[in-house]
């Protein structure tokens, strides 16, 4: 099939099979990068007052992200509770009651909103929501984050259903339990974990989402509990930071950057222990 | 099971196994996750539907024209989007070209060649590298890509370790790679996106390769074909459709990422042909001047800029979801 010499044809191979590899070292470098520069940049200003004091005055040196980090907390929680019911319970149509044309335009729809660049839904809530409200607010933050979530809630949700044994399903049945105890108690029960993993990436990924809290938890210099106003959010407070012209201001933007990925990190570590134990992969 | 004990009345425990299934708390319960799921669908008409009602008056003042003028003023209320469309899609582009061969090489190197503690310890990192948000990427494209690719600046010594004095040196005759450096550029922006959209093309494509038969491999193995040849004939060359959808996706990706690019395009409304000029994306416009807007009209043509950004993306998304096939058409649900 070829006429070219064997050795050719094998030194060939082995050079692209070292080309790839230097291609794979490639692609991993920048990760490599990123997290020595937020490490070494990072490091020497997190400290207990970075993470407890409120943002100084623009041209005093000092102060923190406090209310940043509770403010992307809080913002996680609302967009939780409006991604995770809706995304869970959609999954469970998709597993246990759609029919296949059905299930296929649901996940198509999903998966465009997966797609939505994220400084859309920005614009979207903030007609949505603070038009209306004639106020920037945690509540139109968190409903941006929260429709970010419903897709990719709805997509795992479904997967880990699937990898329910039908037979659980079928035992319950036999056994005379209505079919909604059977997915809530059973079927819900089985993939639990494989769902919470689920929910748990989606909020490490809308937690590092600036785009869509530009124009609708806005930010906020002070502490603000109030869910009708303007709140901070650390990845809004790093952008901010980042391009403004003050050096302290740089270096909080890479200490904030270094609390951030720690607590993505922080999120992703939490889903390598739950899913170390048995899984619904196991059981099957 | 004796007689006596199936005689025996049920106890209560029993008797809510054996009740009769209520039909009503099955029919509330399927309809609650109904709502649940058309939510997506519900969903995807509020955006349409609200980023068409926000361009409005910029729709009926600007028309079709909107697309195609390069004049963006604010102050004399001149609005046209093509400056953004260019810079979006050259970005997104040149991103997409280096990330594609990378991508897939490292996609090849991971099913078809990495022993498997390396395929298990790269696959993590690489979606570690996903996992970094945004706008630390930019954070980190500001302060320490692009100071790096610029170099110390002209006439300086070392000059040319540097990527953007190097690429002009050699490459200065081109278009492409005229002009002064500023540092902040759309190759530094096209950079940033190859490197958010790299896990995602990687991990679609190793998909596509693993879905490729081992027998197929063995069968060109077997004709006594090298390593490189098993991929090239029986891996590649089927995946091609795949690989053409991992490549859309990565572009749908790249269209819409906002705040890594926005830190290091250098936000300027011009059309150059270079690729170490500044520039300006649909996304990153969105992101500057929203809150600022002056006017209605402002507010009103950065929404139509929303929505063709929309558009470009739900078309590549498409295209991608069509291509890759993940879930197949509605035969096969």
């Amino acid at each position: 099939m070829n006429a070219k010499p064997f050795k050719w044809r094998n030194f060939k191979s082995s050079a692209v099979s070292v080309l790839c590899f230097l291609c794979a070292v490639l692609v991993i470098l920048p990760l490599a990068l990123v997290l020595i520069h937020i490490i070494r940049l990072g490091a020497s200003s997190v400290n207990w007052s970075f993470l407890t004091h409120l943002p100084k005055p623009v041209g005093e040196t000092g102060g923190g992200m406090a209310n940043a980090i509770v403010g992307s907390f809080i913002l996680v929680g609302l967009a939780v509770l409006i991604g995770v019911p809706v995304g869970v319970l959609g999954g469970v149509y998709l597993s246990e009651y759609g029919s296949d044309r059905m299930n296929w335009s649901v996940r198509f729809a999903a998966d465009i909103l997966n797609g939505t660049p994220s400084i859309v839904w920005g614009i979207v809530v903030y007609a949505l929501v603070v038009v209306p409200m004639k106020t920037f607010s945690a509540w139109a933050g968190g409903l941006a984050l929260g429709f970010m979530m419903i897709p990719m809630v709805i997509r795992t949700t479904e997967e880990m259903l699937a990898l329910v044994p039908g037979g659980l399903r079928e035992g319950a049945l036999a056994l005379g339990i209505p079919k909604w105890k059977s997915v809530v108690y059973i079927v819900l029960k089985t993939g639990g974990k494989g769902i919470i993993t689920g929910i748990l990436l989606a909020c490490a990924r809308v937690a590092g989402e600036t785009a869509p809290l530009l124009f609708t938890a806005f930010g906020n210099r002070f502490w603000s509990f109030n869910l009708s106003a303007p709140i901070a959010a650390l990845p809004r407070q790093i952008y901010d930071y980042a391009i403004a012209p003050y050096d302290d201001w740089h270096r909080q933007a890479w200490a904030g950057a270094l609390v951030l990925i720690l607590i993505a990190l922080a999120i992703n570590i939490g889903v390598r222990i739950l899913t170390r134990g048995s899984s619904p992969t196991a059981t099957r | 099971m004796n007689a006596a004990s199936a005689l025996r009345k049920p106890n209560a425990e029993e008797r809510i196994v054996l009740s009769r299934p209520s039909k009503t708390g099955d029919a509330a319960f399927k309809f609650l996750t109904w709502c649940m799921a058309m939510m997506v669908f519900v969903l995807v008409v509020i955006i349409g539907w609200e980023l068409f009602r926000g361009s409005g008056p910029s729709l009926k003042k600007f028309g079709i024209g909107f697309l195609f003028h390069s004049d963006w003023d604010p102050v004399n209320n001149e609005f046209g989007a093509l400056p953004f469309i260019f810079g979006t899609f050259v970005s997104s582009l040149v991103g997409l070209a280096i990330a594609l061969p990378l991508s897939l090489a490292t996609a090849v190197y991971l099913t078809e060649l990495a022993p498997w503690w390396v395929r298990h310890a790269a696959i993590s990192l690489i979606e570690m590298l996903a996992a970094i948000p945004s706008v630390i990427l930019g954070l980190w494209g500001i302060f320490v890509m692009v100071p790096w690719l610029r170099g110390p600046g002209q006439g300086m010594p070392g000059e040319l370790y540097h990527p953007f004095p190097l690429l002009k040196k050699v490459f200065g005759f081109l278009p492409l790679f005229k002009g002064p450096i500023y540092g902040v550029s759309i190759l530094s922006a096209a950079i940033i996106i190859a490197i958010m959209i790299v896990p995602i093309i990687t991990s679609i494509s190793r998909e596509v390769f693993r879905a490729v038969p081992d027998t197929q491999r063995e069968a060109a193995f077997a004709l006594g074909a090298t390593r490189w040849e098993v991929t090239r004939l029986a891996v590649l060359s089927s995946s091609r459709r795949g690989i053409f959808g991992a490549a859309m996706l990565g572009l749908g990706r790249a269209l819409g990422e906002t705040m890594a690019v926005t830190m290091v395009i250098g936000n300027r409304p011009d059309i150059s042909a270079s690729l170490l000029a500044p520039g300006y994306t649909l996304a990153s416009a969105i992101a500057n001047e929203f809150a600022e807007a002056t006017g209605a009209m402002h507010l009103s043509a950065l929404f139509e800029l929303g929505l063709v950004l929309l558009l470009v993306t739900f078309v590549t998304n498409i295209a991608a979801r069509l291509l890759i096939g993940a879930g197949g058409g509605p035969k096969h649900g």
